[in-house]
C-alpha cells in the first residue's frame, strides 16, 4: 500500500497512503462544513429568542472581538509560511512559524475563555436564553476545534523535531494547515453572522 | 446526605420489579458467563484477540459487524414481537403503556441504527474492496474504529433496560417529552449519548469508503465500469458525510438540554421543539435511503448473476441513485406535514416526496428488464430478489399515498404508517441483507447455507411477514394509532391484530430457521466448493473462497463491465505466472481500536448517569487513545513470496475437484 511512490510532487503527496489521507481530510472538512452549518441554522432560529434575557448589543465586546478576530487571521496567514518553509525543506523555519502559529492561537483562546467568562458576570449563561444557548454552543464548538488543533499540533511539532521533514510528518503538518485554515473560514461567518449582525440589528 | 456527582440513587442503577426484566437480567447474566466460561475453557481468549478484536483485514471487521446485527435483529425482533403479543386481544397486560413506550423506542433505535446500518455496513465491508480489486480499505485501522464505535454505542443502548432505565420516547425522541421536564429520569440520555457514539463511527465509515472506491479501484476500473453495489455504496457514503453531521448537531443539543439545562428544544426561554423534529429529519430521511440504497445494489448484483445477464439499463441506474440521493436531502418535512407549515411549504415537500418515486420505478423496471429473457436460477438469494420487487411496490405507492400533505392528515400516526414503512425496510432492507447472506456467505466462509433449509427460512419469513403488516394498513385506515399499547374491544380492532400476531408468529419461525440454518451448514455444509459457485460476474468471486488476507495476489485488470464475466468468457486474466508473484503489504494488527471503543464506553456511560466529574476525568482515556495513535509510526508489513505461492497453489489446485451445488 506504501507502493506507487511519486518523488516529482510535493513531499506530503508523494506516497499513496499520503494522497488518500489528504483526500480523506478533505471529506472530513465537508463534515465539518455541514456540522458548523446545522450550528449556524440552529443559531439563525433561535438568535431572537432572548426570553427576557440580555441582548447582542447587551453583552458583545466589539473591541476584544475585533483583537480575537486579527489574532485568528494572522495565525492562518502564519500558518501558511509555516507550509511554504516545509516546501522549501526548512525545516526549523518550519518549527518557528508553526510555533507562532499556536502562540497566536492560543493568545485566541485566552481572549475567547475571557470573553465567556464576561458574559456569565453578566448574567448572560447557556441556560439563560435560546438565543444565548446558540451563541455557547456555536462559539464553544469552534473554540474546541481550536483547543483541539492546538494539542494536535503539538504533537505533530515534536514529531517534526525528532524525525525530521518525512513523507508522513510532511503529511501530517500539511492536513493541520487545511484544518486550520478552515477554522479561520469558520470564524469570519461567525465575526459576520453573529457579532456585526448582531450589533447592527 | 446525598452525593452530588451522582444525579442517580444507587439503589436505582438495576431495574427492579418487573418480571420480564428480572428474566432478561438473569439470561444476560447467564449468557455472559457462558461466554466467558466457554472461551476459557477452549483457551480462545489469545485467539479472541489475536484474530478478531485486533484485526484490520476488511473482511473479518464486515463479519464482526454481520454478527453483531444478527444479534441485534435477534434483540429487535423480541421487542417487535412482545409489542405483537401485547396488542393481540384488546386490554392485554403483558405491558403496561411505559413498558410497551420503552420496548417501541428500542426496537426502532435498535432495527435502524444497530441492524439494518451494520448489516449493510457489514456486507460492504467484506464485498467493496474485493469488488473493485483492492487489497483492503483506504484506512483500515480507522475502519477497525468504526466498528468498535458502534459496537461500545450499541451495547451502551442495550444495557439501558437493564441498568438506569430505558429511553421511551419513541426513536425520533421528539421534544419536549424528550426533554427533561417531561422524562426527567436518565434513560433518555441513553438516547442522546449511545446514538452519538456510534454515529461517530458511520461517519468515519462513510469517509473510508469514498476515498477507497475513489482512489483504490485496480487498472481499468472507471466509474462507469464499478458492479452496481460499488455504486451505490459510494453514493451512500456521499449522503452520510452530507446528513450524519446533522444528527451530530442534533444529538448533541439534545444532550446540552437534558445534562446542562440548555434551551434548545425546550418550549420554555425561547427554545423551540419544533427545531428537534427538523433537525431530526433532516438527518432522518436521508437515512432511509442510506439503508435503502445499499441493498439496491445487493439486489441489483444478485439479480445480474442469476439472470445471467448483465444489468439493464446500467447507466440510468447510475443516474437513479444520484437522484435519489439529492431528492432525499430534500423531503424532511413530510414527517410532519401536521405540524402546519402551511399549504404551500406542504406543496412543496409533497410534491419532492413523489418525485422520488420516479428514479426509484426507473430501477424497479431496470431490475424487471434484466430478469426478461434471462435463464433465471431460483436459488434462495435470487427468492429473496424476486420477492422484493412485489413487496417494495406495496411499500412505495402506500408511501405515495403518504405523500400527499392534505391526505396525510388522515393517515398521520395511525398503523396505516407503520404498516407502510416496514413495507419498504422489511423487503428493502431485511431481504435484501438475507439475499446477500446467502450470497456472500460462500465467499465469507467457504461453504454455503443450505439452500433447502433457506427456502424454507425464505416462506416462513415472507408469508409471515404479509400476514403481520398487510392487516395494519388497514388497522390505520379504520384508526388505530401508533404507539398505543392497548384497545378496546368495542373498537373492533381485535381480529385483524389478531391476525398481525400470529403473522409475526411465522416470520419468527422464518428467522429460527435462519439460525437453525447457520448452524447447520457450520456443522455440515459442503466444504469442497469452487470459488465461485454461482458463476458469477463481478470481480469478488476472481479469488479464493474465504478470501486470503491479501485479497488478490495480483490485482486483476478490469477490462469491461462484470470484469470477472468477462475474464471467463475470454480466459484472460485468471491465471498466475509465477513472475507475477510481488511481495505484499499490507497493515498490521492493532488494539487501539478496541481499547478506544472500551474508552469511550467508559466516557459515555458516566455522560449517561449524569456523573460529570468522572466523565471529565475519563476523558483522559480517549485523549490517551489519540495522543498514542498520533505517536504511532507501525507502516505494516510484508508478505513473502514463498507464502502467497503457497496460499495461491492450494485453492488453484482444489478448483479442479470440486462439488456443484447449484445447478
Ligand atoms: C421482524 C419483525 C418486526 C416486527 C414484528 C415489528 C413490529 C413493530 C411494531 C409492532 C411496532 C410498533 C407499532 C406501534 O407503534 O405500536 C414497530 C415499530 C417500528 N419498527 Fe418494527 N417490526 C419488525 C421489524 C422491523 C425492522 C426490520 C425495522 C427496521 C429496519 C423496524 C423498524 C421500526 C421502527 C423505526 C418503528 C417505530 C418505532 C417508534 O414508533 O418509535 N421494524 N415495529
Ligand atoms: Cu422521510
Amino acid at each position: 500500500m506504501s507502493a506507487n511512490v511519486n518523488t516529482s510532487l510535493p513531499l506530503e503527496y508523494q506516497t499513496e497512503q499520503s494522497r488518500m489521507n489528504i483526500l480523506g481530510f478533505w471529506i472530513f472538512l465537508g463534515a465539518e462544513i455541514v456540522l458548523f452549518a446545522t450550528l449556524f441554522s440552529v443559531y439563525g432560529v433561535l438568535y431572537k429568542n432572548y426570553a427576557g434575557g440580555p441582548t447582542h448589543q447587551d453583552i458583545f465586546m466589539m473591541k476584544e472581538v475585533m483583537i480575537q478576530t486579527v489574532l485568528l487571521l494572522t495565525s492562518s496567514f502564519t500558518m501558511g509560511v509555516a507550509i511554504w518553509e516545509m516546501r522549501r525543506n526548512n525545516k526549523k523555519g518550519l518549527i518557528g512559524w508553526f510555533i507562532l502559529t499556536l502562540l497566536l492561537g492560543a493568545g485566541f483562546l485566552f481572549m475567547e475563555i475571557n470573553e465567556f467568562i464576561h458574559y456569565i458576570h453578566e448574567g448572560a449563561t447557556m441556560q439563560t436564553s435560546a438565543f444565548l444557548s446558540s451563541l455557547f454552543v456555536l462559539l464553544g464548538t469552534h473554540g474546541a476545534h481550536v483547543t483541539f488543533g492546538i494539542f494536535w499540533a503539538t504533537m505533530v511539532i515534536i514529531q517534526i523535531a525528532k524525525r525530521g521533514l518525512t513523507p508522513v510528518t510532511a503529511r501530517k503538518t500539511f492536513i493541520i494547515g487545511l484544518y486550520w485554515h478552515f477554522l479561520d473560514v469558520v470564524w469570519i461567518f461567525i465575526f459576520t453572522f453573529v457579532y456585526l449582525k448582531g450589533m447592527v440589528l | 446526605m446525598e452525593v452530588t456527582i451522582v444525579g442517580i440513587k444507587w439503589d436505582e442503577i438495576l431495574i427492579t420489579g418487573d418480571p420480564i426484566i428480572l428474566g432478561s437480567q438473569i439470561a444476560i447474566l447467564l449468557t455472559s458467563l457462558g461466554i466467558i466460561g466457554g472461551l476459557t475453557y477452549l483457551k480462545k481468549w489469545k485467539w479472541l484477540w489475536r484474530e478478531w478484536i485486533t484485526t484490520v483485514d476488511h473482511k473479518r471487521i464486515g463479519i464482526m459487524y454481520i454478527v453483531a446485527a444478527v444479534l441485534m435483529f435477534f434483540r429487535g425482533g423480541m421487542d417487535g414481537l412482545m409489542m405483537k403479543a401485547q396488542t393481540a386481544r384488546p386490554e392485554m397486560s403483558i405491558l403496561d403503556s411505559q413498558h410497551y413506550n420503552e420496548v417501541f423506542t428500542a426496537h426502532g433505535v435498535i432495527m435502524i441504527l444497530f441492524m439494518a446500518m451494520p448489516f449493510l455496513i457489514g456486507l460492504m465491508n467484506v464485498v467493496i474492496p474485493l469488488q473493485i480489486g483492492a487489497r483492503d480499505v483506504a484506512f483500515p485501522q480507522l475502519n477497525a474504529l468504526s466498528f468498535w464505535l458502534f459496537f461500545s454505542g450499541a451495547m451502551l443502548f442495550n444495557i439501558a433496560f437493564v441498568v438506569g432505565g430505558a429511553p421511551d420516547a419513541g426513536w425520533t425522541s421528539y421534544f419536549p417529552l424528550a426533554g427533561k421536564e417531561f422524562s426527567p429520569g436518565i434513560g433518555n440520555n441513553y438516547y442522546a449519548i449511545s446514538l452519538q457514539i456510534a454515529g461517530l463511527g458511520t461517519l468515519m465509515t462513510g469517509i473510508n469508503f469514498i476515498v477507497t472506491i475513489l482512489k483504490m479501484r485496480t487498472k481499468g476500473m472507471t466509474l462507469m465500469r464499478m458492479p452496481m453495489f460499488t455504486w451505490t455504496t459510494l453514493i451512500t457514503s456521499v449522503i452520510i458525510v452530507a446528513a450524519f453531521p446533522i444528527f451530530t448537531v442534533a444529538l448533541a443539543l439534545m444532550t446540552f438540554d437534558r445534562l446542562y439545562g440548555t434551551h434548545f428544544f425546550t418550549v420554555a426561554a425561547g427554545g423551540s421543539d419544533m427545531l428537534w423534529a427538523n433537525l431530526f429529519w433532516l438527518w432522518g430521511h436521508p437515512e432511509v435511503y442510506i439503508v435503502i440504497l445499499p441493498a439496491f445494489g445487493m439486489f441489483s448484483e444478485i439479480i445480474s448473476t442469476f439472470s445471467r445477464k448483465q444489468l439493464y439499463g446500467y447507466k440510468s441506474m447510475v443516474v437513479s441513485i444520484v437522484a435519489i440521493a439529492v431528492l432525499s436531502m430534500l423531503v424532511w418535512v413530510h414527517h410532519f406535514y401536521t405540524m402546519g407549515s402551511g399549504a404551500l411549504v406542504n406543496s412543496f415537500f409533497s410534491i419532492t416526496t413523489m418525485m422520488i418515486a420516479v428514479p426509484t420505478g426507473v430501477k424497479m423496471f431496470n431490475w424487471l428488464f434484466t430478469m426478461r429473457k434471462g435463464r433465471i436460477k431460483m436459488t434462495t438469494a435470487m427468492l429473496w430478489s424476486l420477492a422484493f420487487v412485489p413487496n417494495f411496490v406495496i411499500g412505495g405507492v402506500t408511501g405515495v399515498m403518504l405523500a400527499m400533505g392534505a391526505a396525510d392528515y388522515q393517515y398521520h400516526n395511525t398503523l396505516f404508517l407503520v404498516a407502510h414503512f416496514h413495507y419498504v425496510l422489511i423487503p428493502g432492507v431485511v431481504f435484501a441483507v438475507f439475499a446477500g447472506l446467502y450470497y456472500w456467505w460462500p465467499k465469507m466462509f467457504g461453504f454455503m447455507l443450505n439452500e433447502k433449509l433457506g427456502k424454507w427460512h425464505f416462506w416462513l419469513f415472507v408469508i409471515g411477514f404479509n400476514v403481520t403488516f398487510m392487516p395494519m394498513f388497514f388497522l390505520g385506515l379504520n384508526g388505530a394509532v401508533r404507539r398505543a399499547y392497548t384497545y378496546s374491544a368495542e373498537s373492533g380492532f381485535a381480529p385483524l391484530f389478531m391476525l398481525s400476531a400470529v403473522g409475526s408468529v411465522i416470520l419468527a419461525a422464518g428467522f429460527a430457521v435462519f439460525c437453525y440454518n447457520i448452524y447447520w451448514s457450520i456443522r455440515y455444509a459442503d466444504r469442497n466448493i469452487s470459488s465461485d459457485p454461482w458463476d458469477a460476474r463481478t470481480l469478488e468471486w476472481a479469488t479464493s473462497s474465504p478470501v486470503q488476507h491479501y485479497n488478490f495476489a495480483k490485482l486483476p485488470e478490469v477490462k469491461s463491465l462484470d470484469a470477472f464475466w468477462y475474464m471467463k468468457k475470454n480466459n484472460e486474466g485468471i491465471t498466475l505466472k509465477d513472475e507475477e508473484i510481488e511481495e505484499i503489504h499490507m497493515p498490521s494488527n492493532s488494539g487501539l481500536p478496541f481499547l478506544m471503543c472500551v474508552a469511550f464506553g467508559i466516557v459515555g456511560f458516566f455522560l449517561i448517569f449524569e456523573w460529570h466529574l468522572l466523565a471529565a476525568v475519563s476523558t483522559v482515556l480517549i485523549i490517551a487513545g489519540l495522543i498514542y495513535r498520533s505517536f504511532d509510526y507501525n507502516d505494516g508489513y510484508h508478505i513473502h513470496k514463498d507464502e502467497i505461492r503457497k496460499t495461491e497453489s492450494t485453492w488453484k489446485k482444489m478448483e479442479g475437484k470440486v462439488n456443484n451445488h447449484v445447478s
